[in-house]
């Protein structure tokens, strides 16, 4: 197979990350989340979308990243909303990248050196020039199981 | 024929159909009885005519056949050449049965096809129609069994000449099927026609798919994967059905279950309405005509307002003025809107009850009982999404009376009853609630027995049980684990019962009482709110953060100031508690149970303590400020934030940020404020026989026809009772009741205060304050018990109407006080009270 498929970029920290751009529904700068008591730590909290009440989760905490310095300015972040067989999930990422039309040429699984409790997010990697891109699983990052396991 | 639009017209036949035989039901109970005019049997007639002539238009000819067969039987019984009787009465109803079976097979697989063969309800209407060869009725369930099951497969390929030439193994999955299936009808039929749906999905999904691929000759490879496919959602199906008798939630579960493996095994989702099965019945909702040209015109009002907005909001300068203008309009019309909207999605509560004469004529045939169900009120409106609600919840109970309340005819007779027995469901509108009564006339319930049952199973310690009242002990049947079936039944006993119908309840901001007379049959009462989607909802503030607590679970709020504060809270051990009119009241602290501040809370100034009810106990939530009271729309929390109990929702408050809604019950129950003994929150009643000493009157408030808010002392009053009306008998020319060995005189309150009876209420029992002197009682009959309050009033005198003493302002709104002595002279009782 090497239809051409569609892919939106984005980072969080250092990591160049992809999602099919058929699962994103909108990109938003991230509005002040109303925070959830007790719940994961992977839950950064709760947003109003129009009338609806969305879920955020922190990808950097589910992608087990670093956190970022302190005094870095964690404001300026973008939500990510996805569409999923669960309903809508917002992610919250650093900063957002073009559409990037891609094939299955440059597309190679992930080794099996990437720790298991991240392995079932990514999809695999697109080897680009410089930089590789991560595919992300949309339906496996925002399901909720993925949001508890990561968490504990 | 577009397929969109022959499945417009399969929608409309499914809804039109179902709501018919709704009424046909109803209409054969009532031939049953003997009830039936000619109108019912016309009406009946015609369903059964539209139906077969709609399905036949749109192919269903299974459909077709059966109600061809009744449609003649009926026709006999319209024109009076056929006597009704009970042998045509069940065949008739069987019928509806089987018409319901084949509609549900419509809706999930798109033919009419479910798999049972009715050629003997077919043969069995046929002889019904001669009524001297009129077979014995032959049980028309019972050949339903796996021996046609098999036939009905092969039935459905002669029939068809669809499958002819299919591969083997489909063939042998859709027997397999089918035996599943019948089995699985088998088990749960005749008790619940919403089971008869699920089971259906599930079976024809293979077939359908087989069928669908044939006819279409597009998906032949599709056939083969039906093996599969098949085992798992039959399977399911019958499991569900089997478990039925426990709680019916199952029921969309099954077909849902059914629903899936279908739509993954990528079959003809097109060619099948894509809605689960039991959806079509309540999928759409009739709305008045007048009702909704009032909404478009709101809503043109609503388009104004937003054309001024916008213009508004291009002008450099806005003066105050316009804006209110503007924003004033905006509400009105939105209050309006939201009225409107509301009202269109009230549904009479007789949408729900109209099974039940079913449901009770079914089981009480099952269990040999006689039984007559009354229902009053059937018009009281509430919101589908309760009506929803409460319908398991309802079926539940109606069950439990007619399995557990009522006697067998032959030991009602031996206690002097009659041998029909009588269930009763009353539903009115009171004070923004609806209540709903299931009343039956049966053996009542044994609280001594319920005790030792609840000691026995270790749900109550040995010294609560000492201390329960009457009342307290039938209360305790809603204990988790409880059941106090002697023997399991098909119908009910099964250890989960009426803690699930009261957590169900409960879960729609509802309550449920139960009361018991042995003997003479349980009344069980059940208060919920006319809506769920917008409630009314206590604003609170802790550590910066907002959180709504709806008003449901709201008893009160305590503020303490500064310098009291610091001494309120004392500790038992380690738990923090506060006395609360000599009680001890535990106390939970929001910002610590969730976590929410680091710092040292001996920082607090004034003490803000809302006390809330869980589960029948009292606890108090400290929080730092307490906002506002707001009427708040309810959202649903998202999947991942389910394991929190503490929250039942989230809602976006006025500026358009989130805001949590707390959980009274989840709180405490993670606060660990519930523990292990089931104390009781000691009543109001109690509280206030033992504040004697404060100067404070308590006063018993109550309601009588024309007046709604009318209070006395609780001092002048002996006891509290309720008579039935049917109780009531005429001794020298004054209505009177026996009461405890003697003839107590009833007098009725308006006469004293010369208002005006209500008209023709339809309660069923009477409200009775009984008033003592020596060795004499006198009743005053009034309206409605209310509540007995503790409040400091300045008494207001100056109205002229006799009886009444003056007018004060309890808990906010002004009351009439009632001048005992008059009325125990006008009672006949001239009391030592003479005092005042």
């Amino acid at each position: 197979m090497n239809t051409p498929s569609q892919l939106c970029t984005f980072y969080v920290g250092d990591l160049f990350l992809g999602l099919d751009v058929l699962s994103v529904q909108e990109v938003i700068r991230s509005p002040e989340l109303a925070q959830v008591p007790l719940a994961p730590p992977t839950i950064q909290g709760l947003l109003n979308l129009r009338g609806q009440i969305l879920t955020a989760i922190d990808l950097r905490r589910m992608l087990k990243l670093r956190e970022p310095k302190e005094g870095s300015d964690r404001k300026a972040s973008m939500l990510m909303i996805l569409r999923t067989a669960n309903g809508q999930v917002a992610l919250v990422v650093d900063s957002v990248g073009d559409v990037m039309e891609l094939t299955e040429d440059t597309f190679e699984p992930p080794p099996d050196t990437v720790p298991s409790a991240v392995l079932h997010l990514i999809q695999g990697v697109h080897k680009l020039d410089r930089k590789l891109l991560h595919v992300l699983d949309a339906e496996a990052t925002g399901s909720c199981q993925a949001a508890i396991a990561t968490a504990a | 024929m577009s397929n969109d639009l022959q499945e417009q017209f399969v929608r409309d036949m499914l809804t039109e159909s179902y709501e018919g035989l709704d009424r046909y039901d109803q209409a054969i109970l009532a031939i049953e009885q003997g009830e039936a005019d000619n109108d019912t049997l016309n009406d009946i007639f015609r369903v059964v005519h539209t139906l077969k002539g709609t399905a036949g238009c749109l192919g269903f000819h299974h459909i077709e056949k059966i109600s061809h067969t009744g449609e003649n039987l009926l026709s006999l019984l319209r024109d009076g050449a056929l006597e009704p009787s009970a042998a045509i009465a069940d065949g008739l109803l069987k019928l509806s049965d089987a018409l319901r079976a084949m509609l549900g097979a419509i809706e999930t697989t798109g033919t009419d096809d479910s798999g049972e063969d009715y050629t003997p309800l077919s043969d069995r209407l046929t002889r019904l129609k001669d009524p001297d060869t009129a077979a014995p009725p032959a049980p028309v369930a019972a050949p339903a069994a796996p021996a046609t099951a098999t036939e009905t497969a092969a039935d459905a390929n002669a029939g068809w000449g669809l499958f002819e030439d299919e591969p083997a193994e489909a063939q042998e999955a859709i027997n397999a099927a089918a035996e599943d299936d019948a089995n699985a009808a088998n088990q749960g039929w005749g008790l619940f026609e919403d089971e008869a749906p699920a089971p259906a999905a599930a079976e024809t999904d293979p077939t359908d798919e087989a069928a669908a691929a044939q006819g279409w000759g597009l998906f032949e490879d599709e056939s083969e994967s039906a093996p599969e496919v098949t085992t798992d959602p039959a399977q399911e199906a019958r499991e569900n059905a089997q478990g039925w008798g426990i709680f019916p939630e199952n029921a969309p579960q099954a077909a849902a279950a059914g629903q899936a493996p279908a739509s993954t095994a990528k079959p003809i989702a097109k060619a099948a309405p894509k809605t689960a099965a039991p959806v079509t019945a309540n999928a759409s909702v009739r709305v008045d005509v007048g009702l909704l040209d009032k909404l478009m015109n709101m809503v043109g009002e609503l388009v104004l307002s937003r054309n001024q907005l916008l213009q508004l909001a291009q002008n450099r300068t806005i003066s105050q003025n316009e804006i209110t203008a503007v924003s004033q309009r905006l509400n009105q019309v939105t209050t309006e809107l939201q009225e409107g909207v509301m009202k269109t999605r009230m549904q009479p509560i007789g949408n729900v009850w109209g099974k039940f004469p079913r449901i009770v004529r079914d089981i009480a045939a099952d269990l040999g009982k006689n039984v007559r169900l009354e229902t009053i009120g059937a018009d009281t409106e509430l919101d589908r999404t309760i009506i929803e609600a409460i319908k398991d919840p309802l079926t539940h109970i109606v069950r439990n009376s007619v399995d557990h309340g009522v006697e067998m005819p032959d030991v009602r007779v031996a206690a002097g009853k009659s041998a029909e027995a009588h269930v009763i469901m009353r539903a009115f509108h009171e004070g923004g609630q609806v209540n709903i009564e299931i009343i039956d006339d049966g053996a009542g319930i044994n609280g001594e027995k319920v005790r030792r049952k609840a000691l026995e199973k270790g749900l109550i310690s040995e010294d609560d049980a000492a201390r329960l009242s009457e009342r307290e002990m039938v209360n305790l049947i809603f204990l988790p684990g409880f059941s106090t079936a002697e023997k399991i039944t098909n119908v009910s006993g099964r250890g989960v019962g009426m803690d699930v119908v009261k957590t169900n309840i409960e879960k729609i901001g509802g309550s449920v009482d139960i009361h018991s007379v042995a003997g003479q049959g349980t009344t069980l009462k059940i208060k919920i709110p006319l809506t769920l989607a917008i409630v009314p909802a206590l604003v609170v503030r802790t550590a910066g953060q907002r959180f709504a607590i709806p008003q449901v679970s709201l008893v009160e709020l305590v503020h303490v100031d500064g310098e009291e504060a610091a001494t309120a809270i004392e500790q038992v051990y380690e738990s923090p508690v506060f006395r609360l009119r000599g009680d001890l009241l535990p106390l939970v602290f929001l910002d610590e149970q969730l976590k929410l501040r680091a710092e040292d809370a001996a920082a607090r100034g004034a003490l803000n303590i809302i006390v809330l009810r869980a589960d029948q106990q009292l606890f108090g939530l400290v929080v730092d400020e307490v906002s506002d009271s707001e009427e708040i729309v309810v959202k649903p929390l998202g999947q991942h934030l389910k394991g929190l109990p503490m929250f039942a929702g989230a809602t976006i408050m006025g500026d358009g940020t989130v805001a949590l809604i707390l959980d009274a019950l989840g709180l405490a129950q993670h606060a660990g404020a519930l523990g292990n003994n089931h104390r009781e929150i000691k009543s109001v009643v109690e509280a206030s026989e033992k504040d004697t000493s404060s100067d404070i009157t308590p006063l018993l408030l109550f309601s009588v026809p024309g007046r709604a808010r009318v209070a006395l002392p609780l001092a002048a009053a002996a006891r509290l009772e309720e008579f039935q009306r049917s109780d009531i008998e005429t001794a020298g020319g004054r209505e009177s009741v026996q009461y405890r060995d003697g003839i107590m005189p009833l007098v009725r309150i308006e006469r004293i205060l010369g208002t005006m009876g209500g008209g023709a209420d339809n309660r069923l029992s009477e409200q009775v304050i009984v008033f003592q002197s020596e060795d004499r009682s006198v009743g005053l009959v009034v309206g409605e018990i209310r509540d007995i309050v503790e409040e400091r009033f300045t008494l207001q005198p100056g109205t002229a109407t006799t009886g009444v003493a003056g007018s004060a302002i309890i808990q906010g709104q002004i009351t009439d006080l009632v001048d005992v002595p008059t009325i125990l002279q006008a009672t006949g009782l001239r009391g030592s009270r003479h005092a005042a």
